[in-house]
C-alpha cells in the first residue's frame, strides 16, 4: 500500500516538474492534469470517495479553464533572459530548502506510521452518527450537520470568488454619466 | 514514513515553480501543485489501515472506518482551492490583455 502510493506520488513530482519545464503552454497544462488526475487514484486508495468524485469535476473544470484562457493567448514559453546573482539566489535556495526538510523530519518524527492513526475526535462524530444525523455516508454528515457553518463559509467564498471573477472580467466598464 | 517524505517533495517542487518562474500561468500551476501536495498529506494522516470507506452499510457490525473528519475538512479545502484559483486565472488573462505578455518581469519594468 506505501509502496503504491509512493510511486503514484512520484509519478504527480514528475508531472509537476515536466509541467514546471515544459515549452509550450499547452503541454504544460496535459502534465499538471497528470498530478491531478493521480491525487484522484490515490484519493479512492485512501478509501475518500467522495473526494474523489470532486477532484475530478474540480480538475476538469480548472483545465478546461486554463486551456481555454491559453489558447486565447499566447502558447509560447518566454526566452531564458540572463539572470543576474544566479549563484547568490541558488544558494539561498538550497540553505532554505534544507532548513525547511529539516524541520519537517522534526515535525513527522511524532506522527503516527502511516495506517497505524486512531480517530481521536472524530469519535464522537462517528459514535451513533446515522441515528444523529440521518446520513448513511459519515463525510456529508460532518460537512452538513455537525460542521454545517464550515459550509455555509465555504458557499460564502464560493459566491464571493463568482462575483469577483465576474467583476474581474466584465468587458464593458459603466458609461459615464454627460 | 516514505509518503510522507515524498508528499513534502512535491510541495517543494511546488514551491520552486512559483519561485523560479517568470510565466503567470506556470506559477498558477505551481500553486495548484502546492495545493493538491497539502490535501494529500492532511488525507493520509486520516488513513487507517484495512479501513473502510466513511459509508454505514446496514447489516455490518462495527467495520473500522478511516477518519472522517480530515476528509469533510479537505472536501471544503478543494472547494475553496477551485475559487482562488479562478480568481488567480481571471486577474491573470486581464494582465494578459493588458500588457501583451504572460511575463511577470514586463509588468514589474511597466510600472510608473
Amino acid at each position: 500500500m506505501e509502496l503504491l502510493l509512493s510511486i503514484i506520488i512520484g509519478f504527480m513530482i514528475i508531472g509537476a516538474i515536466y509541467a514546471l519545464h515544459a515549452n509550450d503552454l499547452l503541454s504544460a497544462l496535459m502534465a499538471a492534469g497528470i498530478v491531478g488526475y493521480s491525487l484522484v487514484i490515490c484519493f479512492l486508495l485512501l478509501k475518500a470517495p467522495d473526494l474523489a468524485i470532486v477532484q475530478i469535476v474540480v480538475e476538469t473544470i480548472t483545465l478546461i479553464y486554463m486551456v481555454a484562457i491559453v489558447l486565447n493567448s499566447s502558447r509560447k514559453e518566454l526566452d531564458k533572459g540572463k539572470r543576474r546573482n544566479a549563484f547568490l539566489n541558488i544558494s539561498i535556495a538550497v540553505l532554505v530548502a534544507f532548513a525547511l526538510v529539516y524541520y519537517f523530519q522534526l515535525a513527522i518524527v511524532n506522527l503516527d506510521v502511516l495506517g497505524e492513526h486512531a480517530p481521536r475526535m472524530a469519535k464522537a462524530y462517528m459514535d451513533g452518527a446515522a441515528e444523529k444525523t440521518g446520513s448513511a455516508n459519515l463525510v456529508t454528515g460532518v460537512l452538513f450537520d455537525f460542521r454545517g457553518y464550515d459550509t455555509l463559509g465555504e458557499a460564502t467564498i464560493l459566491f464571493t470568488a463568482a462575483v469577483g471573477v465576474l467583476t474581474i472580467l466584465r468587458i464593458k466598464g459603466r458609461k459615464e454619466k454627460a | 514514513m516514505m509518503v510522507f517524505i515524498m508528499c513534502f517533495i512535491l510541495f517543494l517542487v511546488g514551491l520552486y515553480g512559483v519561485l523560479t518562474r517568470r510565466n503567470l500561468i506556470k506559477i498558477v500551476i505551481g500553486l495548484t501543485v502546492m495545493e493538491f501536495s497539502v490535501f494529500l498529506f492532511l488525507v493520509l494522516i486520516g488513513y487507517i489501515a484495512n479501513g473502510e470507506a466513511p459509508i454505514i452499510v446496514p447489516g455490518i457490525k462495527a467495520p473500522v472506518f478511516v477518519d472522517p473528519l480530515p476528509q469533510a475538512m479537505v472536501l471544503t479545502a478543494i472547494v475553496i482551492g477551485l475559487a482562488t484559483t479562478a480568481m488567480l486565472l481571471s486577474i491573470a488573462i486581464r494582465i494578459y490583455k493588458k500588457y501583451g505578455t504572460w511575463d511577470i518581469r514586463e509588468i514589474k519594468n511597466l510600472r510608473g
